[in-house]
């Protein structure tokens, strides 16, 4: 069974006559596989992922998304991310006096309490955050401050993979998790995802990404290329390549021939 | 799946666990105001002459008075003050904790307030926690007053304001209308003719209050008015912290509530006075009924180098308007104002302080966070005045508005006036709203709406709840939570 199945997803913008973004994307993710989606601004990857975390501001019109073999778009957002969905957004939001500790272990005990776990204690989240804090290579500071309040871009990035190292979800999308890195940030990012994946067999990634530079470092199995809300291409890691090379309207042009 | 309108209607038909009404046998006169209703009230406290004497003047004074509608940010109805009763006491009047009604010991175990102070030992030893001496008002008297002999022995007078009055009328009669004066406004006024009962304080020269001393309100009769009066004084060095409750049974009508408190800081003293406030807000969908909550709290730091700190956490009550201030009147001294106001349906609130600053050196720092959702209307309203004389005087101000969905309101009138120019006054203001982005990305880490909206809103309080005594400031967020529930939609 594969660990996620979309089938002619359509979504739409939330709103009377609301804009249709995703017109009819396909794609299975199985457990431990990497999937890199590339593909211009607007083309709908970031909605794809919002919609697959449960963003009640897209409403799905068309089509379904199966995780684990149950029917994820009748999940609220929060009982997705319970069941293992993880969303590392492109630009995270502040919480302001809420400090990022505090904010982790909410959301570490709703998914324990969700699986029948014991919540954890203190001391227990206290080894968590510190193994997890070496991955990424950022300091205790950086834990105690309120969530993404006064980050730097970089430091929200790499907030988000730490908050996903805590958190040990099934599905980890990445939301343009390399941009705005510097190419030392870049490395510590990419090395802790990589960690990350290589942990759990099972862990399977999604990641948006313009920069083939990021694919070099976290090696996807599958490349899929999206333009106007659906995916044309699907391919190995050397897609990303061809992207690289031809652009997008490279690709655009030879799916167009048939190539 | 549950949509997030469902889940905030059921959220939002939650009721105000408060609202029980104690069927206890009361002494209510009939409703009615006149200086013969002044002069039952004084009769039935057993009040000396001078103190009559005192009410009459106010009340022959309001009589001359209006009351504020053009400046205050609130719309309401003309109140009748014909038809609401001025007085009413659960009898019979009982005089030690033993003997107190056991029905009305109840009502205040409900409501979480322990009155048996075996209890409230017992609780100190199981928790660890410091034992709180309270005194309980129930509609128009005090009904009981805990830990007396314990504060006592360290020369602490902790009474009701009806028994100082009687047993130690030097103190009162120097102090009473020294901070708000009799003529003050409307509804200060009102309440120095009419006042029933509420706390008195007196701490002596160097003595450091060893508990936290509190006084629950609890407005239970119908169509009665509650207007107490609360004076605490820090004698030199002295030093005290002082917390306020209220609540009120859930009723179609408005109860009004218009109380008074004075504070006297003298030389070093330090007063901290904090208030959860959590008065019936009226009916969530009509917005009927609810309590009108006009206060006026004053403070005056008279000596050299004291403080006054007001915190307040102000969640309940279909109107709030009060404005807890600090007249710095002591070279080097310190006024403080933190404030959490929340409105949430029908709510209204203008609320905010006033610090005078007439002392050299006196500094002043002003922290207020106004929370608005459903339809309330929350207005921030503050003075800063610098003196002439008040040379160096510093004062800091943030005032930020959290907006929860678009049909509320926030509203911010600050009036700084400096009158010298060696002094500094700081005045920072945002507005933000609780964006879905923020709700989403709380979702997306498990966390469900409403614990996410307590999240986002107790983050935002953070800088007021560090102020409160700790079981209080978990006692406040909780409320918090409570009265946002169902905001968000």
């Amino acid at each position: 069974m594969a660990l996620l199945e979309i089938k002619n997803l359509h979504a739409k913008v939330a709103v009377a006559g609301g804009r249709e973004i995703l017109k009819g994307v396909n794609l299975t993710v199985n457990a431990g596989e990497v999937h890199a989606l590339m593909g211009r601004n607007g083309c709908g990857k970031s909605t794809l992922f919002q919609v697959i975390a449960g963003r009640e501001t897209y409403e799905v019109t068309e089509g379904s998304i199966t995780y684990e073999g149950k029917d994820l778009l009748e999940m609220s957002a929060e009982e997705r991310a319970r069941e293992g969905v993880f969303l590392a957004f492109q630009s995270p939001v502040e919480i302001p006096g809420v400090s990022t500790d505090y904010f982790l272990k909410a959301a570490v005990n709703e998914v324990r309490k969700h699986h029948g776990e014991p919540e954890l204690d203190a001391m227990q989240f206290l080894k968590l955050f510190k193994e997890k804090r070496e991955l990424l290579e950022i300091d205790q500071s950086f834990t105690r401050r309120a969530v993404n309040e006064g980050f730097s871009g970089g430091e929200k990035k790499r907030n988000e993979v730490f908050q996903m190292a805590v958190m040990n979800p099934k599905l980890g999308l990445l939301d343009e998790t390399d941009s705005g890195l510097d190419v030392d940030a870049l490395k510590t990012v990419a090395k802790g995802i990589n960690t990350l994946h290589q942990q759990d067999a099972h862990r399977a990634l999604m990641v948006v990404t313009h920069q083939e530079r990021l694919l070099k470092s976290i090696v996807p199995d599958f490349v899929h290329v999206m333009v106007d809300g659906r995916i044309i291409e699907s391919g190995g890691k050397e897609l990303a390549l061809r992207v690289e090379q031809r652009g997008y309207a490279g690709i655009e042009e030879e799916v167009r021939q048939g190539v | 799946m549950p949509t997030e309108t469902e889940e905030i209607e059921t959220l939002a038909n939650r009721e105000y666990k408060w609202g029980f009404e104690t069927a206890i046998e009361a002494e209510t006169v009939p409703p009615g105001l006149s200086e013969e209703t002044v002069r039952f009230i004084s009769a039935k406290k057993g009040e000396p002459e001078w103190m009559l004497e005192w009410r009459l003047k106010a009340y022959r004074h309001w009589l001359k008075m209006e009351e504020p509608h053009d400046w205050p940010h609130l719309k309401y109805p003309k109140i009748d003050y014909q038809a609401s009763s001025y007085f009413s006491a659960p009898k019979p009047k009982k005089k030690s904790l033993d003997e107190v009604d056991p029905e009305l010991l109840a009502v205040y175990d409900k409501l979480g307030i322990p009155l048996s102070e075996r209890n409230a030992l017992l609780g100190v030893e199981e928790k660890g926690q410091t034992p709180v001496a309270v005194d309980a008002v129930f509609d128009s008297v005090s009904v009981a007053t805990t830990f007396r002999k314990t504060l006592a022995e360290k020369g602490i007078i902790f009474c009701s304001f009806g028994e100082a009055v009687r047993e130690h009328p030097d103190l009162v009669k120097q102090y009473m209308g020294s901070v708000v004066p009799y003529s003050d406004n409307f509804f200060a006024t009102l309440n120095s003719a009419v006042f029933t009962d509420g706390s008195f304080v007196y701490i002596p020269k160097g003595v450091k209050c060893p508990m936290e001393l509190s006084t629950y309100f609890r407005i239970n009769a119908k169509n009665t008015g509650q207007f107490e009066r609360t004076l605490i004084i820090a004698d030199e060095g002295a030093q005290v912290s002082y917390l306020e409750g209220c609540t009120a049974p859930m009723r179609d009508e408005n109860q009004l509530h218009a109380a008074v408190v004075e504070l006297v800081a003298m030389d070093n003293a330090t007063i901290k006075y904090s208030t959860v406030q959590n008065w019936f807000p009226g009916d969530p969908k009509t917005g009927k009924g609810g309590i009108y909550n006009f206060v006026t709290k004053r403070g005056a730091c008279r000596g050299v180098n004291s403080k006054i700190t007001w915190t307040q956490v102000e969640t309940g009550s279909a109107i709030t308007w009060k404005y807890p201030s600090c007249i710095l009147q002591g070279d080097n001294s310190v006024g403080e104002f933190y404030s959490v106001a929340l409105t949430h349906h029908f709510q209204q609130a203008d609320t905010g302080t006033k610090m005078i600053h007439i002392g050299k050196n006196t500094r002043s720092t002003i922290v207020s966070k106004g929370i608005s959702a459903g339809q309330g209307q929350n207005t921030y309203r503050g003075l800063v005045k610098i003196l002439k004389g008040a040379t160096h005087a510093r004062n800091y101000t943030q005032c930020d508005s959290l907006l929860l969905g678009d049909q509320c309101g926030a509203h911010t009138f600050p009036y700084i006036e400096v009158r010298n120019t060696t002094s500094k006054a700081e005045h920072e203001a945002s507005t933000s709203k609780i964006g879905e982005d923020q709700l989403f990305y709380c979702k997306t880490r498990g966390i469900a709406l409403e614990d996410a909206i307590n999240m986002i809103v107790s983050g935002f309080c953070k800088d007021v709840f560090k102020e409160l005594p700790m079981e209080f400031a978990v006692e406040a967020q909780k409320l918090l939570g409570v009265s946002l529930e169902g905001s968000v939609g």
